[in-house]
């Protein structure tokens, strides 16, 4: 954008004043920087107000041991998702922003200039991805993948945290980027040769490049756990066919975590050795070759695409389950379908680039990859309608969610098989009608599981229930939102629009941009009931307590503990019999009681907190930061404070901590003497003030 | 008023499916449109089912429907498991093999069938197209005239970022890469305007980056030429380097003589003879 002459490059690196927002809306007062300056302005003072609010109510010492440091899998869990909606509003409004300047830009400049409309969409699209999904469905599976599977904890909790700190130092270079400097205009796929200092001399790119760096480094590292968590802590009797659907979504999911994530990362590293120290990989010149970019990126990229949609599918399997009160359809059905989609998901990444010039055979090879996955995904969704066939079936907000899913995802297949027929992909690639289809996949078969499984589980972790009124409220819209933002895009790209346009010069397609951009302040109305929802929740939190956690007629083991759940999740680990013991146990004759007492406790032993990770985290993102600006110094100093705490942590003692088991048999028949005072209701009333988490018992 | 400028909007709204491919003007696209066409059509059997049996299910078996059996421990069937794994494979199986023969047939590198084609040299750069016509010398900026009913045979690289090419009336796209060739082939069926442009983002005068295509009858298209080649401009060194500058052209320009072998030359400058062997033998 700007080049300005750098101060003390040895202390400042390349910052001039011209890289702050507020100097350059000083200087140059168009709209275009006056809120690019706002948007600094409104991070600085976000940050500032809650720095204050922290000390003023005296909170930083229990926010740092309790949840910073905390190597706790629900506590991590749970920022993982707070760090997701934060991102979700920065990158909604930027959204909403874009569709404005679409809408007034017909035959006109608009209000943005067309570098910040390029750093716009490309700062959405890397943060609807990497630090508002990644996040949304790691945390999720956090939380509640060691409860299903009757585990104490996740395998690596230390690099659980590590992890999420990666994640969240990537996300604040996202967010330094709004006051510092640029971001890159090369979108969320940062196609070389444009990314190279050739062509984008800036410090966008860097940005671009050390934030998804991170972010794929600490989701491999999530993969990993999860995986692991998975193969090794299943409680007693749990076998593989015996875990619950989200189990199973959450292990293929991580399993594509780690074989797409490296590629990634390695991309992205090879583009900053062409930018740092003259490499050729992609360049024009010298040998270089964007293909090799193209074919790792999506070599990553598609499998991403599965790692997004598969916890999702593990969620809805749960909510239409468990809100069809019955058995879900077709168990072996969906794994072997979730299964399936995993392995053909690494099929099909040369249908992003159809249009590059290969053969026509290997197109139609990839193209027939790609629409096999959409027999499995097929399967899926009829075994969720049959899970309802013969059901009692509540329309609560996670099930409208779902149901909105089902009849909305499928529109999004039909697209997705249209742009896998190569001919048709020529005519729409790059054009808005792709943006509306991986929308209408990523919105239906991401946001809204991932928001029914927040409405599932909420009650779970924070021992009350969200409002019911204002989910409905914000559910519509989501929907109604969804529907008038997007579907015009469908028309917009038969019509030849391009993504990614700035400003449009054709004015037949002035009608379907207003649609849209109703459509995208009614997306912003959804997601400001979500925090009217939220607040109000809290508020009333005294009539929806439901401590005695099976709030929904649960199946999963997640509903056998009290809510919010102890430190150490079980008080005796379960032994399990059978697919969803928890539920049988209540149901079935003749099974044993769950609520009733063990016959002894003994010690447990949890992870002490650890501020290790903490370090490591937001070191890392300092060394990029350093690296981003060429503060040398900096980096080095970071890159060794890194490597000081992984080393430092190595030598540490007394990381566990045992709770003895007089207190466990405390607290846990402390519980069970609440649920035994705790009335049963019937579902007819689950979302009304009786409801306490106890479920009434019908066979 | 309001219903009068609520017509006019849904007049507008017709109109803009006619800029794209859903009002072809040649033989690619229409048959791209055909595909298209009849693709939806068979996916209406896979979507139809979903949409109906979803909001029927979920009505019918409602917790306050008394009257229907409940079976909570139901969870398989053979029967249903045929019906939602077979259809659905022999849906994609039948799909696949139109996609197969369609993806050969359209092939963006096929040669169309009927007259010799014409030669085109479609280079791009930030951000404007330059269209070489090497067997007449001329070259022309952001505007592509070609014959109406002859096949048109574009050869394309890129003397800056990745691009990728877009006549939606008259044919899908194809990037244009630094050091690499790419192909397509089109032809329009009559003489008329079509917009051409740009869509794979490449910097601040993207959203401008629009060409338009001018198909006029074959003798037209002689008398075009040969007033192009009288024209005063050439395209040599100079020029080039002007052109290949970050701008947006306001008007399109055309050049009489062409530097020799403009287009091999940006292929190796952009690195093509490192790794590119041509594919001019196809």
């Amino acid at each position: 954008m700007t080049v300005s002459a750098p101060l003390w490059p040895a202390v400042l690196g390349r910052f001039g004043w011209q890289d702050l927002p507020f100097v350059r809306a000083w200087e140059n007062p168009t709209i275009s920087e006056l809120i690019g300056a706002f948007a600094g302005a409104l991070v600085v003072v976000g940050a500032v107000v809650v720095a204050a609010l922290l000390t003023r109510y005296g909170k930083w010492r229990y926010l740092w041991t309790e949840w910073l440091t905390s190597l706790d899998h629900k506590k991590i869990g749970i920022m993982y998702i707070v760090v997701a909606f934060v991102m979700l509003s920065r990158a909604l409004v930027e959204a909403v922003l874009m569709r404005m300047q679409q809408a007034v830009a017909i035959e006109h400049p608009g209000f943005l200039s067309p570098d910040h409309f390029g750093q716009l969409f490309s700062t959405h699209g890397s943060i609807m991805i990497f630090f508002m999904a990644m996040p949304f469905l790691t945390g999720m599976i956090n939380y509640v993948l060691p409860f299903q599977l009757g585990a104490r904890d996740m395998a690596f909790p230390w690099a659980n945290s590590i992890a999420l700190w990666l994640t969240i130092g990537a996300a604040g270079l996202m967010m330094a980027s709004l006051v510092v400097g640029e971001f890159s205009t090369g979108g969320w796929s940062g196609y070389p040769p444009y990314t190279e200092r050739a062509f984008s001399p800036g410090v966008g790119v860097d940005y671009w490049i050390w934030a998804v760096t991170l972010g794929s480094i600490g989701s491999t590292m999530a993969g990993i756990n999860i995986a692991c968590t998975v193969y090794k802590l299943r409680a007693p009797g749990m076998r593989f066919m015996r875990m619950q659907m989200f189990s199973w979504t959450s292990l293929c999911t991580s399993i594509l975590m780690i074989f797409a994530m490296p590629p990634l990362t390695v991309a992205t590293l090879l583009l900053a050795l062409d930018r740092y120290l003259g490499f050729h990989f992609f360049t024009n010149d010298l040998g270089g070759n964007m293909m090799n970019y193209a074919n790792m990126f999506w070599l990553f990229g598609h499998p991403e695409v599965y790692i997004l949609i598969l916890p999702a599918f593990g969620v809805y399997s749960e909510v239409v389950s468990t809100f069809s009160t019955k058995d879900l359809y077709g168990y072996t059905s969906l794994v072997i379908a979730t299964m399936a989609i995993a392995v053909l998901s690494f099929t099909v990444w040369v249908h992003h680039f159809f249009t590059m010039g290969q053969s026509a055979n290997v197109n139609a090879a990839f193209g027939i990859a790609t629409m096999t996955i959409g027999v499995p995904t097929g399967v899926k969704i009829y075994d969720w309608i049959w899970t309802m066939f013969r059901g009692e079936v509540r329309f609560t907000v996670p099930m409208l969610y779902a149901l909105a899913f089902m009849m909305t995802f499928v529109l999004g297949g039909f697209t997705g098989i249209i742009l896998a027929m190569p001919p048709l992909d020529y005519l729409v690639h790059n054009t808005l009608f792709l943006v509306a289809h991986f929308h209408n996949m990523l919105i239906p078969g991401l946001l809204y599981g991932m928001l029914a499984g927040y409405h599932y589980w909420f009650p779970k972790a924070f021992g009350f229930r969200l409002d019911e009124r204002w989910g409905r409220i914000a559910f519509g819209c989501w929907v109604v939102g969804f529907y008038l933002a997007f579907f015009p895009l469908y028309v917009l790209g038969a019509s030849g629009m391009a993504r990614r346009t700035q400003a449009i010069f054709e004015p037949s397609f002035r009608p379907w941009l207003y649609v849209a951009c109703v459509g995208a302040f009614v997306l912003l109305a959804a997601l400001t009931s979500l925090g009217i929802q939220l607040w109000v929740s809290i508020r009333d939190r005294a009539s929806t307590r439901v401590e005695a956690g099976d709030p929904w007629d649960g199946r999963g083991l997640e509903w056998s503990v009290s809510a919010p759940p102890p430190e150490y999740n079980f008080a005796v680990l379960p032994l399990i019999d059978g697919r969803n013991p928890f539920y049988d146990h209540k149901h079935d004759e003749g099974q044993p009681d769950p609520y009733a007492s063990p016959s002894s406790y003994e010690d447990i032993v949890v992870p002490r907190g650890s501020a290790t990770s903490v370090v490591i985290g937001l070191a890392a993102a300092v060394a990029a930061f350093g690296l981003i600006w060429e503060i040398w110094g900096l980096a080095i100093v970071a890159l060794q404070i890194v490597v000081a705490a992984v080393v430092l942590r190595s030598f540490g003692r007394d990381q566990h901590r045992t709770i003895p088991a007089a207190e466990v048999a405390r607290e846990h028949e402390k519980w069970l003497a609440r649920v035994r005072a705790t009335p049963a209701i019937p579902r007819q009333l689950e979302t009304a003030a009786v409801n306490r988490g106890l479920a009434e018992i019908v066979a | 008023m309001t219903s009068a400028s609520f017509l006019m909007l849904g007049l507008a709204g017709c109109t803009a499916l006619s800029h794209g491919f859903l009002n072809p003007q040649g033989p690619v696209a229409g048959h791209e449109r055909d595909l298209f066409v009849t693709v939806s059509i068979v996916l209406l059997f896979v979507a139809g089912p979903v949409l109906l049996l979803t909001p029927l299910f979920a009505w019918h078996y409602r917790l306050s429907n008394r009257g229907d059996a409940y079976r909570p421990k139901w969870n398989f069937s053979w029967w249903v498991e045929a019906l939602i794994w077979i259809p659905p494979a022999g849906i994609v199986i039948g799909l696949a093999i139109l996609l197969w023969h369609w993806t050969q047939i359209d092939d963006p590198y096929r040669r169309l069938p009927g007259a010799a084609p014409i030669e085109v040299q479609a280079i791009a750069l930030d951000w404007k197209w330059v269209f070489v016509y090497p067997d007449l010398d001329v070259a022309a900026v952001d505007r592509l005239v070609i014959p109406a009913g002859r096949p048109v045979h574009i050869r394309l690289t890129s003397g800056t970022v990745m691009q990728s090419m877009l006549i939606p009336q008259l044919a899908g796209q194809i990037y244009a890469m630094g050091g690499m060739t790419t192909e397509l082939n089109i032809q329009a069926h009559r003489p008329g305007r079509f917009r051409g442009e740009n869509t794979q983002y490449n910097g601040a005068g993207f959203q401008h980056q629009k060409f338009v295509v001018v198909a006029v009858p074959s003798a037209d298209y002689d008398c075009w030429a040969a007033a192009a080649r009288r024209g005063k401009r050439t395209l040599d060194a100079q020029t080039w380097r002007r052109l290949s500058a970050r701008s947006i052209i306001a008007l399109p320009v055309e050049f009489a003589h062409v530097t020799p072998n403009l287009f091999e030359r940006v292929l190796e400058t952009t690195g093509g003879m490192s790794h590119s062997p041509t594919k001019a033998a196809r």
